[in-house]
This record gives structure tokens, sequence and C-alpha cells, in this order.
């Protein structure tokens, strides 16, 4: 690990790689503060460029977007009360009411060292789990790594669906429908291209992430009339207060960061939970853990109740990452969106990555933790000036996102008909999202779905046509029955609420 | 039974599901594979069935809370007109050229959206392409088809 750890790091400290930390975590901060764009906008509109780099260096680059987006998003929650990203909402519970009480450098200086603990506690979390837990994944079959997509996408239609979970599994089988699109990877034999050309490679993964979130969440801001500056103009973002926290409040967030970052981490490494459910997760259980005088200070402007969060949420971020990196299965909507990009790459992240690929998988964990150090220079001192960019107006905000989606689109294609087809999904995600029809369950579904074919495919072969593989193997059965768990939960939640 | 937009969404998925299994049905596989336990239209045929199921489920069952969007606060001219002038793009993005097209998509975009000073429309269309052309032909080597450019003897 020693040897891994000194090749990641060669790796990651290249002034290359360390600039494009930093120029990711810049612009995921800016993305993430914008209310409504969150890191899968940032990321997507990140990939055309990171195809022009090494995999490693374009895998850092993304890493560091998504760091930055939900550090982005905890300083439009804390100024603003208006979370950048779902992961952050918790974030304003407290530390929104303390910026009202003029202490809102305090709250960011709060959020910013809570988010650097709660990431570098799960980095190293991440350091050791890895490893082991590749070694062990070597040991899965093709029944287990189906089991394995079926419970991935049926989680992100559970967490992601926000009580919707039909919807949500709609979106699962479009996804799939999507990557079916092109030709049959083991008879070339082509399927639903309709004798176009310019389908028989399939959809592009990058167009249809640019679709459904890029340009998607351009249209729809424009749609709903939303204006992510409106709130900005109302603040004074010189007068933040001071960013000095004193000894009481360092004791308070010294007891809490070390719990909250063991729930974030494990939120994060479940399949389809994410940094949403983490903050929310770390928040109540912080309330718990904390005296009664202590409670009442919580949705009061709480330390305890702004490190929660902040530090779960962060923790999360680098969860998501050991299934990616070690089954190479992703477990949130973010981390799909890395799988795809490295599927671009020519990488498979999985089991072997960590031995075929040793400089992608070492560079990326201790990048994470450069991206930390980077994060902390970046939010304290420059926050008050990067949260004047939350008042670009939106008239030159969406044009901007929808000229980097088209040229993303057009770059890697040169295609006209791609750019027709992005507008066109685009366009339908709209009107889905008018209707709450959730898109992240939609990209992990595409992501996986031409490895979830090729190992049915696998299994079903072995087994002579026989679903009994589903029960064969005591782990295929285990995922399995976790995966009955959660519809049976979400059956049982619809009839309590009859709301499906 | 309440009909609702989004129950009218899941019928139209019903259908495009049933469309999509006719279709998956259809698709020609190699003779020795017709009857292999997995051939290249069996996952397709299960997609079919499950689109079928979900969206079947969302049209019968009843539904609680219902969404309700207010159509009337919609910008839709505005939405359709960004929308239009991005097919516009796409349409003469190869046969213009990529720094013509994208600067007057630029500049017609933040225009179409109200803004109407024309120095700051200026400044983040024709010279900002400009710079956004270079950072990727020149630096990232990422050709750029452009016959305009070429045409007036600016690109090689």
């Amino acid at each position: 690990m020693i040897e891994g750890i000194l090749i990641g790091l060669k790796t990651a400290l290249t002034f290359q790689n360390i600039f494009m930390v930093m120029i990711g975590c810049f612009f995921g901060t800016i993305i993430g503060m914008l209310p409504g764009l969150g890191p899968m906008t940032a990321i997507a509109l990140m990939i055309p460029i990171t195809y022009g780099f090494d995999p490693a260096t374009g895998l850092i680059l993304m890493a560091g977007v998504y760091y930055g987006a939900v550090f982005g998003g905890s300083t439009s929650s804390i100024l603003l009360n208006a979370p950048g990203v779902p992961g952050t909402v918790a974030t304003s519970f407290d530390g929104y009411p303390m910026a009202q009480q003029g202490k809102a450098g305090k709250a960011l200086a709060i959020a910013a060292w809570s988010s650097f603990a709660g990431g570098t506690l799960a980095t190293i979390y991440l350091l050791f789990l890895a490893p082991s837990l590749s070694k062990v994944s070597l040991s899965f079959r093709s029944p287990d790594y189906f089991a394995l997509m079926i419970l991935g996408l049926t989680a992100i239609a559970a967490f992601s669906s926000k009580g919707q979970f039909i919807k949500a599994m709609m979106m699962v089988v479009l996804g799939l429908m999507l990557a079916s699109v092109g030709q049959d990877s083991l008879s070339d034999i082509t399927r639903f291209t309709f004798n176009n050309m310019n389908l028989t490679d399939g959809i592009s993964f990058v167009l249809v992430v640019m679709a459904t979130f890029a340009m998607s969440e351009a249209l729809t801001i424009i749609l709903k009339r939303n204006d992510p500056s409106a709130v900005a103009k109302q603040v004074s973002l010189t007068e933040l207060g001071s960013i000095k926290i004193n000894k009481e409040e360092r004791t308070q967030m010294l007891k809490a960061i070390p719990r909250n970052s063991v729930i974030g981490f494990l939120i994060g490494v479940l399949p389809g939970a994410g940094a949403t459910i983490a903050s929310f997760l770390a928040y109540g259980m912080e309330r718990n853990f904390v005296s009664d005088e202590e409670k009442a200070k919580f949705g009061k402007g709480s330390v305890h109740g702004l490190t929660a969060p902040e530090t779960a949420n962060n923790a999360a971020c680098s969860g998501a990452f050991v299934p990616l990196l070690t089954l190479g299965i992703p477990g949130s909507g973010t981390t799909a969106v890395m799988l795809g990009a490295l599927l671009g790459f020519g990488i498979q992240p999985g089991p072997r990555l960590y031995i075929t690929n040793p400089e992608i998988f070492w560079s990326v964990i201790m990048s994470m933790y450069i991206g930390m150090v980077i994060l902390l220079i970046l939010n304290l001192p420059l926050i008050p000036y990067i949260a004047r960019i939350l008042a670009v107006p939106k008239n030159y905000l969406i044009p901007l996102i929808l000229f980097f989606s088209i040229t993303g689109i057009y770059v890697m294609s040169f295609n006209n008909f791609d750019i027709y087809l992005m507008i066109g999904i685009a366009v339908i995600a709209t009107f889905m999202r008018l209707y709450d029809f959730p898109m992240p369950p939609l990209i992990l579904a595409f992501v996986l779905g031409g490895l979830m074919e090729e190992n049915l495919r696998r299994s079903l072969l072995i087994s002579d046509g026989s679903w009994e593989f589903l029960w064969n193997r005591p782990l295929t059965a285990s995922i399995i029955s976790v995966t009955i768990l959660i519809v049976s939960w979400q059956v049982y939640k619809t009839l309590k609420n009859r709301k499906i | 039974m309440n009909i609702n937009t989004t129950k009218i969404i899941s019928l139209l998925f019903f259908i495009f599901s049933a469309l999509y299994l006719y279709t998956a049905y259809n698709i020609q596989v190699f003779s020795f594979d017709e009857n292999s336990p997995f051939n290249a239209k069996t996952f397709p045929i299960y997609l079919g069935y499950a689109g079928m199921f979900f969206s079947g489920l969302k049209v019968i069952l009843p539904e609680v809370n219902t969404i309700k969007v207010d159509h009337k606060s919609l910008e839709y001219k505005k939405t359709a007109i960004l929308v239009l002038i991005a097919i516009i793009y796409g349409f003469t993005i190869l046969r213009v050229g990529y720094f013509l097209t994208t600067s007057l998509f630029l500049a017609s975009s933040y225009y179409a959206l109200g803004e109407r000073r024309w120095l700051w429309i200026f400044l983040l269309s024709f010279p900002f392409v400009a710079l956004f052309m270079y950072l990727l032909h020149g630096v990232l080597e990422i050709y750029l088809r452009d016959p305009f450019l070429k045409l007036i003897g600016v690109m090689g």
C-alpha cells in the first residue's frame, strides 16, 4: 500500500495535476454555489475538456469539480439560504441563522474546516478500505455483478425518488433502453438504429449527461423563471464578519467531526445514497448526541448543527468512490458520470483497476486529499470574492451553459445529428423534470446498461438460461435479498402513505 | 380514475415501451443464435416488459399527491426561442464554421433573454469565442472545422 500511495502522490503532485485540482475546485465551487446547478452539471460540462488529458488527470479534474461543487453549495446555503446542491440543504438549517446573526464569516469557516476534516478522514478510510475491498471483489462473478447492479439501480431509484419510486424506476428503464441503442457488443447486430448510421455506435454518454443535466437544467431555470443571481443581489457580501473560531466552538467541532465523518462515509459507500442522505442523517443523529441545552440551539445557529452535515456530506463524497473504484459500479449519479468518462478513456474501473492502473487508482485517492487542502485555502480567504460570481445574471449564465453543452458534443463528434439529439433529449428531460421524474436514476442506468447486459448474458449462458443463478451463490442471494428489502420497504411506504 | 399530466406521461411511456418491445422482438439475430439462452434481443425484450410494467402501474394506481404545474407561470416563449436558436446553431455550425455560428448563437441568446447592453453582448460573444477557440484549437489541439475563417484566410 505504501508503494501505491507513493505512486499516487507522484502522479497527483505533478504541476499539471495540482493545477487541474485547483481549476476543478474553483470551477466546481462556482457551479455548486448556483442554486439549481449541481455537481453532475459541473462534471458534465468538464467531460469534453478531460478527453484532452490522460485518464488520471481527467479523473483528478473531475474529482476536484465534485468536491468544489459540494463545498460551493455550502456557501450559498449559509449566505443566501439557497442551497446550491441538495447535499447542503441541511447546512442551511444552522448556517443561515448564524449568518443572520452577523456571523457569516464564522459559519463559512466552520463549514470549511468541517468539510476539510470530514473529507480528510473519509479519504483515510478510503485509503485503507479500498484496496481490501478490491481484493475481496476479485471473487465476484457475473451473477454477483448483475445482482449488484440491480441493487444499485433499485437503491438510487428509492433514494432519489422523493416518494415517487415508480417514476424513478421508469427512468431506470428509460436509461437502460437508451443504452441498448446501437451495436450489440457480442454479435455486432445493430438494435434500434432504424437504419440511421449516426446511431450505430449507440448514443454517446456525454450527450445524455449534457442533455439531461447541463442543458435541461439551463432550460428549466428559464422555463420556471428562476434566477440564481436574484437572491445574491440582496446580500451584502462584504460584511461577512470574522472567520475566527473560538476555543469553545473548536471543542464542539472536534467532538462532532469524527462521528459524522464515519456516518457520512458509510452512507456514501451505499449504492444510491449520497451526500444528501448523509447530511440529513448526520444532522438528525448529532441532535441526539448533544446535551439538551445544545439541542435547543439547533436551527438557531448551532455549531454542532453546522459541523455535522458539512462533515458528513464531504465524507460521503469520498465514500461514493468506494464502489466505483473497487467494484466498477457507481453508487451515485455523480460517480456514474465519472464512470462513463472513465469508460470513454478506455479504462474499466473495478477490482482490477488497483492492479492494472495503480497510478489512476492511487492518484485519485491522493488528489482527493490535495483537493481538500486546496478547497480550504480557496474557501476561507477567497469566498467573499468567489461569492460575487453568484450575482452573474442568468441572461449570461444560461447561454454560456448551453454553449458549453453544445460545444462539448460538437468537439466530440463533429456531427449535427448529435446536437439535434441532445436538444431533443434535453427538451423531453425538461418537461419530465416539471413532473418530478428524477434524472440521476436514468444516468446511472444508462452507464450501467452495457455492463448489466454483459453480466446477464454471461450468467444466463453459464446457467443455460435458468434464472437460478440469482440464488445459487450465497453472495448473489444476499445482494438480491437486500434489493427485495428495498423494494418491500418502498411498497410498505406506498401503502402507508398511498403515495406511489 | 383521475387523469393528470403525470398519468398522460406514463401512458405515453407505456406506448413507447410497447413499441420498443415490438421492435425488440423484430431484431434480426443470427440463425445459430436464435435458440440460445441469450441473444441480442433478450435484454431489450426484458426492458420492454419492465417499461410496460412500471408505466402501467403508474397509470393504474391512484395518485394522492398530484403534482400540479402552473403553466401560466412558465416562460414557454423564451424557452422555445432558446431551443430554436440552438437548433439553428446545430444546423449551421458545420456549414458556416464554429467561430461565427457560436458567436452569433451566444449574442442572439443573450438578446433573447432580455440583455440589451450591446457592449457586453459583443464582449461575451465574439472575443469570448475567439479566446475559447484558441484554447481548444491552439492549446488543447482539438481540431475545429471552420469554413468561414478559412474563407477569410484566418485559419489554414
